[in-house]
């Protein structure tokens, strides 16, 4: 006999049902939707025991934490939807301190008339996601806001991770000297959302490159375990990634405008649209500083992984007590590469 | 990219640098002003400065239609979105811009106000036909490149009967601003007065997309009357590269003649159908007040009585407003090419980016926007 059936006197109708302020409740409404789609999808011992928290072992080493809330426009886009993205997101921060990511939480905030078949594709593709890494969705919770209070959905979750002993990776250690590595091309995301847009709507190849890259960054640290820091570049891209770095470790940078690799479409579409790709959100790319003598090593440890393929060395860590990030462009001149200012981009992860 | 990176390519810059180098008198100083933001954009971008001896020296002009808008009619705009309601369609740049009191249209987003980014006026047609029972004005703002869109979709307007549309329009001319720089600069050069090596200019960069409307042949004043060469060039480093070395050689020569580096998109008559769509929906304002230029006469353009309809101007009450700069701001100065941003005693101290208190900090193409992203490093390198 199925006892959820006896629980509730009608299945919930994914097909043509949508969300109302019962389901955030507390009631009944609730207890439903969370059983049938959230726990159905995200299934581990954790949900099931349908407890306010999640009761986790003891596990040896320095723990990381990190949360992250999406509130992407439109909710999928080519490579990717808010669902795996809020996933990949949050184990991408907690990767780059080098720890191996372990549990997720996540808090949904609906609005009232959101379809429930929206709601289940984007719940399927977290849990598809988070199973893919390896990590489990261990507690959560729900909320409706009123009918244009929200924007069908946000989503925050909040990843816990363990670091390996011996490694010590943080913002604040880029020497000079050191060499600066990219994962890959830049841009992807930020773009392959934006052609998206209502008011834009290009046809374009362009594929957010949305990934979690703990594996890679596994791989990375067993090589080479003196890597300074890393640093996934998401909103504000790579060029305010290696400002707060810059900030952070107190040094300068000097990067190679011709070594750093953009996509064509990417390159296109910024050019059209006035954009500069090194400002472009990216959700599957890390950059990695690094000892000189690593540099190499580094390069051939991404670029033997799926995710690292287009990995290029792209600069190098240079004294500067005003902290400034220069490159030279692929004209023969220089130019600063500044903090972002204003939103290039709004909602874009 | 394809017809693009050509005009980008490294090499070709280093053997034009070379020839720079090599055709520069020595002892000889060119001062150069490029004209447009597209070009002062282009020369920080591209790091332009670091490939030409210390001799050539750039300055930037007044071309960056956001820069020139006086805050007065800023204001106005913020005024007429919050008093009616109205659905304001506007460029990005224009809504980090500071009207009166250093209030802008982003704020009165925040504050409630029906706001919308768009990346052409196409959009706010669009807006309008999706909302018949809401107004949608276009603040419509630049030179003659901006000015022929407007054109149509004032005319598609009209053709459509689509009656909950209009335009603010704050559309200026080229050649009148041109004029007011180099009669500015020429006073300067006579009194001695200008700052240390400032008020002295020896050749133009002539804009690139305006010249495809108008030509090059409005320019002749500027080697007849002033006696300076000026060069039409593309936006893209090399266009202005090139446009450099042709300027030394006019200098170099004695010569002062307008020239066209930018070929593959001027003509000398220019863009004659473009030309015609401006003429039967605008006509000359008799003055017009420029950010840091004050009041040129027949310098910008107003909408023909017969499109009233469609301007927002005679649709709704917009009384002038005077509103002062900033005390501290030298936009003033900057536009006409009198101070370099760097002389600006505000410059990346209380006016940055992300706090400009002038417009010049606003845009892209503003020439301290501009130096700010991309340049000040050798500031503090000096």
């Amino acid at each position: 006999m199925n006892l959820t059936r006896q629980r509730f006197a009608h299945p919930l109708d994914v097909k043509n049902g949508c969300i109302e302020l019962s389901h955030g409740g507390g009631g009944r409404a609730m207890a439903q939707l969370i059983e049938e789609l959230f726990l159905a999808a995200f299934d581990n011992d954790w949900l099931r025991a349908q407890d306010d928290c999640a009761r986790l072992p003891a596990c040896g080493g320095r723990l990381v934490m990190a949360t992250d809330s999406h509130v992407v426009s439109p909710l999928f886009f080519p490579g990717g939807d808010i669902g795996c993205l809020s996933v990949h997101g949050t184990i991408n921060d907690v990767a780059m301190s080098g720890a191996q990511p372990l549990y997720l939480a996540a808090t949904f905030i609906l609005e009232e008339g959101f379809p429930l078949a929206d709601l289940k594709k984007i719940v399927d593709s977290m849990a598809q996601a988070a199973r893919r890494a390896g990590v489990s969705i261990v507690t959560g919770d729900t909320k409706v806001v009123e009918r244009g209070k929200g924007d069908g959905v946000f989503i925050t979750t909040t990843g816990v991770g363990v670091i390996p002993p011996g490694v010590e990776i943080s913002a604040s250690r880029a020497k000079p000297g050191d060499v600066i590595l990219i994962s890959g091309a830049l841009g992807d995301h930020g773009m392959a959302v934006l052609s998206q847009r209502e008011n834009l709507s290009f046809d374009s190849p362009i594929v957010s490159d949305t990934a979690a890259l703990h594996e890679l960054v596994a791989v990375m640290i067993q090589a080479t375990p003196g890597i300074h820091c890393l640093r996934d570049p998401t909103r504000g891209g790579l060029g305010s990634a290696l400002n707060e770095i810059a900030q952070q470790s107190g040094v300068g940078m000097r990067l190679r405008e011709a070594a750093i690799p953009v996509h064509e479409p990417v390159r296109a579409l910024c050019e059209f649209l006035g954009l500069d790709p090194l400002y472009v959100a990216n959700e599957g790319k890390l950059l990695a500083i690094c000892p000189a003598e690593l540099a190499e090593t580094v390069r051939a440890t991404l670029r033997g992984h799926p995710l690292g393929q287009e990995a290029a060395i792209i600069g190098e860590v240079v004294e500067d007590p005003h902290g400034f990030v220069e490159m030279e462009t692929t004209f023969g001149g220089r130019r600063l590469v500044d903090w972002l200012s204003g939103e290039q981009l709004p909602r874009i992860c | 990219m394809k017809y693009i990176d050509e005009f980008r390519d490294g090499q070709v810059a280093q053997g034009l640098a070379t020839r720079i180098r090599q055709e520069v008198e020595p002892g000889r100083d060119y001062a150069l002003m490029e004209f447009c933001g597209g070009h002062t954009h282009a020369i920080c971008r591209y790091g332009i400065e670091d490939l030409l001896p210390d001799q050539v020296r750039l300055i930037h002009g007044p071309g960056c239609p956001v820069c020139v808008l006086p805050s007065g009619r800023l204001q106005s705009a913020i005024d007429l979105v919050e008093r009616e309601q109205i659905i304001l369609c506007s460029y990005g740049d224009l809504l980090r811009v500071p009207g009166a009191h250093g209030d802008t249209l982003l704020r009165a987003k925040a504050r409630g106000a029906n706001v919308q980014m768009v990346y052409s006026i196409s959009d706010a047609l669009d807006i309008a036909r999706a909302q018949p029972d809401r107004h949608v004005v276009f603040f419509a703002i630049g030179f003659e490149t901006t000015t022929p869109p407007t054109a149509v979709a004032i005319l598609q307007a009209r053709r459509e009967g689509l009656h909950n549309f209009s335009v603010y329009c704050n559309h200026v001319l080229t050649p009148p601003a041109l004029r007011a720089i180099l009669t500015d600069q020429r006073s300067l050069a006579e009194a001695g007065s200008g700052k240390q090596d400032h008020g002295t200019l020896h050749g133009c960069i002539g804009p690139a997309h305006v010249s495809t409307i108008i030509g090059s042949e409005p320019y002749q004043f500027v080697a007849a009357e002033h006696r300076h060469p000026l060069v039409i060039a593309g936006f893209e480093p090399l266009d202005v590269l090139q446009a450099i070395l042709l300027l030394i050689r006019q200098i170099n020569a004695g010569e002062a003649k307008v020239e066209n580096e930018y070929t593959r998109a001027v003509t000398p008559e220019g863009n004659r159908k473009a030309q015609r769509l401006m003429a039967e929906v605008f006509l000359l304002r008799p003055g017009f007040e420029w950010r840091g230029l004050g009041e040129l006469p027949d310098s910008a353009l107003a909408i023909r009585p017969e499109f009233a309809e469609w301007d927002a101007e005679r649709r709704f009450v917009i009384p002038a407003i005077q509103a002062a700069d900033h005390k501290a701001c030298a936009c003033a100065e900057v536009l006409r090419g009198i101070k370099r941003p760097q002389d600006c005693k505000v410059f990346g101290i209380a006016c940055t980016p992300d706090h400009p208190l002038g417009s010049c900090m606003v845009s892209a193409e503003g020439a301290c926007a501009a130096h700010y992203h991309y340049g000040r490093f050798r500031q503090a390198a000096v």
